[in-house]
């Protein structure tokens, strides 16, 4: 269908594909996998017209084609879904699609006739999408459908899908999977680009992988096996188990009573919770998302409004219900935010600038009279959790912005670790990063754990979830719905929770 | 390297800037090397083309700085023109009011008067928009005719001098004159009004670097600016850094009331701005929001305009509307440059602070 052939692309000093070669063979799904940085977007935004590589050819249906732009792309029928998608959240599906291929004549936009040709294609793929239904008031997993019928309205034959599960539930990833499926018993052909390699076997039919611009394996994926691909994408032997001796628990840390959070709309998102962590022990809570879990962890963080909180927490017995977020801080409550672009990171300050958010006003790193800031000190600390926790490039200097996912996130770990906390919020802790970083965050947190520390834990990856934590919460729509051991229990009985459909 | 950077876009804008004006001069049947001669020539002449520029440039550092505060918090300013007059009449009013009194305190007390009736109307549009999310694009402007026509009714009813056909107060206290730069310069004669003011413009942006970039205080409130929900996260509350924004925004706006009226007519003169607060904003956008790209860009702007007034009158064709031109054209140019780069984001436009 697509071969890509001795593409090259270099962005100043770096060379983002060196001589790649993926040959994608019509009718199947091919999932493209590397760790972030290893070019996969690059080789796929080169085949959409994104970019122009520097040297090589693309061919498509044998045929060497000059894509210069997207739009050439999609004339030849290759159709791209981005990480983030491209949406206008005010308008309609229907307009949302027909947005650049406005159907009917220059003057008079047929909205109608639109409508009823998306409604047969969502129909051919079952992707239960009504095109008069407003993007804003769709759940992601439905907008991204809405993304699939953008390619599929404009006759793409190939669709190259970057990190399409990222943004999505287990449960959601099903259902996605099996519209891909669909897609391929109806001819399509589908480049699913991720760096999840139990979703690589789950739904490709063959699997090339990346590492630094080079591609370093095609193969079928029935041939193949999670440590196999492991190795390749990451070059060594990786540890796909997390390691961890048993706990060694101690007195209770966090108490919750009752804890609600009530919107301004009047909904409950988080309705009467109650639990404890103790000193030495990850907690962890499972759930699909959006079932409270945000409002969990920001209302234990001290960032929801006093007004929308009612119940108890108390930290070490000490009532911290009306204490703010600086101040919760400063007794010891570290919080890894699960959305690091968007609550953990200032994406336009220095690495130095943000080791030091939350603790910018400690007397430790400011000079003369509490008031400047001291740049020796915020250095030298900087310097040390970036060498503590492998934060690469080591440049306290860049901005955040230029940093990788998992670099990212070790930053801000790093960051927090340094708190010494008595307590440890952390969400979605290994969310967009790659296999060597997940590896090197788990371990961290278990270490923080066997030193006393009390974690919270929430993540939407149910095997990190369970292999982590020592015990487990399961929350359904604000409620904590059941308490499993994660060594018993098995993941069938966990995910049944999750839907809130059994009563543990 | 990367400061340099910063200087090269800007640098570009105001050629390319000059090269349109160029043709357009060219169209209207006139020299525009002559013109750009006649006009640069005039700015930089010394003493009368020096003092003048550097005269009109200490507004513009006032009302750059207060653009910039406030964009580095995620807010857009609009207010400044209605902060400088509200200030201006404040001074004023304490130097008439108080005029008997020894300098050692009229002039700490003026002083005084433009910084906090600067902040105060400042701190207004940050209070509402803290309290109740009200946008302080909106409400600056509003606050803008109130303050205009506040101004002019204390003139108009309580400030006059019986019988004077103009707009202006009684004068204020001897006490509470500032020296004119010309008694300290050799060669710069004292007529020319620029005044210590303008040194303490100069203060003024060495002051905000060294809040903004050096204290937990100017950390706190870039973060806010920066991204209000990981600054929030930080333990920073976004309310109060709004409110402290806007509350510096206006004195350093409200310190044009300084060089107007201690300095320069030594008493309240209605309408005496020429969209001060305004040009401030395209000060900011062209000095990146840095207090050295906002010295630089004040001196520009002010040598257009002490140019402008002299091509108006040497020149045959060209008048002072081709220089209204080249700012109307640098800002475009400036601002084409930050849309592209994306700098229109930290620009405070897409990218608001959410309450």
């Amino acid at each position: 269908m697509i071969e890509l052939r001795n593409i090259t692309k270099r962005f100043g000093s770096v060379l983002a594909n060196d001589n790649v070669n993926i040959v994608v063979k019509p009718g199947t799904i091919h999932a493209i996998v590397g760790e972030n940085g290893a070019g996969k977007s690059t080789a796929m935004r080169i085949a959409y017209g994104f970019y122009k590589a520097d040297s090589g050819e693309i061919l498509i249906d044998g045929q060497v084609q000059n894509i210069a732009t997207p739009h050439d792309a999609i004339a030849l029928g290759v159709g791209m879904v981005h990480q983030h998608f491209m949406l206008v959240e005010t308008m309609t599906v229907a307009e949302n699609i027909v947005l650049g291929a406005e159907p009917g004549n220059s003057a008079a936009l047929d909205l109608a006739k639109a409508a009823s040709d998306i409604q047969k294609l969502s129909e051919e793929f079952k992707l239960a999408v009504n095109p008069n239904a407003v993007v804003e008031h769709l759940s992601v997993g439905q907008q991204q459908r809405v993304e699939l019928l953008k390619a599929l309205y404009r006759h793409a034959r190939l669709l190259i899908l970057d990190e399409p599960t990222a943004v999505l539930t287990p449960q959601e990833v099903e259902e996605f999977f099996a519209i891909l499926r669909r897609m391929r018993e109806q001819g399509k052909t589908v480049v699913i680009i991720t760096h999840k390699l139990s979703e690589v076997l789950a739904i490709s039919d063959e699997v090339t992988v990346m590492r630094d611009g080079r591609v370093v394996g095609q193969v079928q994926t029935k041939d193949t096996n999670l440590a196999e691909l492991a190795r390749l994408m990451v070059g060594r032997e990786v540890l796909l188990r997390v390691e961890k001796p048993d706990a060694d628990i101690g007195v209770t840390e966090l108490t919750v009573r009752n804890l609600t959070v009530t919107h301004a709309d009047g909904n409950k998102r988080l309705d009467g919770v109650s639990f404890e962590v103790r000193k030495g022990e990850i907690l962890g809570i499972a759930g699909v998302e959006g079932n409270g879990q945000t409002e969990l962890i920001e209302a234990l963080a001290g960032l929801v409004p006093a007004s929308q909180l009612s119940g108890e927490m108390r930290l070490e017995g000490r009532d911290v219900t009306r204490l703010d977020a600086r101040t919760r801080r400063e007794i010891g409550i570290a919080h890894i935010p699960e959305d690091r672009h968007r609550r953990g990171l200032l994406l336009d300050f220095s690495l130095s600038e943000n080791s030091i958010l939350g603790v910018h006003h400690r007397r430790s790193l400011l000079s003369y009279a509490g008031v400047f800031l001291n740049d020796q000190a915020i250095r030298k600390r900087a310097d040390q959790i970036i060498a503590d926790f492998d934060v690469r490039p080591a440049n306290q200097e860049l901005p955040a912005r230029a940093l990788s996912g998992g670099n990212q996130q070790k930053l801000i770990i790093g960051r927090e670790f340094d708190l010494r906390p008595k307590l440890l919020l952390v969400s979605q802790p290994t969310r967009g990063v790659d296999i060597g970083a997940i590896e090197f965050i788990h371990r961290k947190l278990v270490a923080l754990r066997d030193d006393g520390c009390a974690v919270l834990l929430i993540s939407a990856e149910l095997e990190e979830v369970t292999a982590l934590s020592d015990r487990l919460l399961i929350i359904h729509e604000g409620k904590i719905v059941g308490d499993v051991d994660p060594k018993v229990a098995t993941i069938e009985e966990i995910g049944l929770l999750m839907t809130g459909s059994a009563k543990h | 390297m990367i400061f340099l950077r910063h200087l090269l876009f800007p640098f570009i804008a105001v050629i390319a800037a000059f090269i349109v004006g160029g043709i357009l001069i060219l169209l209207i049947g006139d020299n525009p090397i002559e013109a750009y001669r006649l006009l640069l020539g005039s700015a930089l002449s010394w003493p009368d083309g020096i003092g003048y520029t550097l005269f009109y440039a200490t507004p513009l550092i006032f009302t750059g700085l207060a653009v910039l505060v406030a964009f580095r918090c995620g807010l857009l300013n609009i207010g400044a023109e209605g902060q400088l007059y509200v200030a201006a009449f404040a001074t004023a009013w304490v130097g008439i009011s108080l005029a008997g009194m020894s300098p050692w305190l009229l002039l700490p007390l003026c002083f005084l008067a433009a910084i906090l009736a600067g902040g105060v109307w400042g701190a207004i549009p940050g209070i509402l928009k803290a309290r109740f999310g009200s946008h302080e694009v909106i409400n600056t402007i509003m606050l803008n005719f109130v303050a205009v026509a506040l101004c002019s009714y204390f003139t108009q009813y309580h400030y006059k001098a019986p019988g004077d056909p103009i707009m202006q107060t009684i004068p204020i206290g001897g006490g509470a004159h500032i020296a004119r730069l010309g008694k300290f310069v050799p060669g710069l004669p004292e007529r020319i009004p620029v005044n210590v003011a303008f040194l303490i413009a100069l203060l003024c942006c060495v002051l905000v670097y060294l809040f903004l970039w050096r204290t937990k205080w100017g950390y706190e409130l870039r973060a806010t600016g920066s991204n209000p929900s990981a600054a929030e996260y930080g333990g920073i509350s976004i309310r109060k850094q709004i409110i402290i924004a806007m509350t510096i925004s206006g004195s350093l706006a409200g310190m044009v009331g300084i060089n107007e009226v201690l300095g320069y007519r030594y008493r309240y003169y209605d309408g005496f701005s020429d969209n001060y607060g305004f040009t401030g904003i395209a000060v900011a956008l062209l000095g990146r929001n840095h207090p050295v790209g906002v010295v630089v860009a004040a001196l520009l702007f002010a040598v257009l305009q002490r140019g402008g007034i002299y091509v108006d009158g040497f020149s045959e064709n060209v008048t002072k509307d081709i220089v209204q031109v080249l700012q109307g054209t640098i800002i475009l140019f400036v601002a084409a440059e930050a849309f592209f780069s994306g700098s229109f984001g930290k620009f405070g436009l897409l990218k608001r602070a959410k309450v």
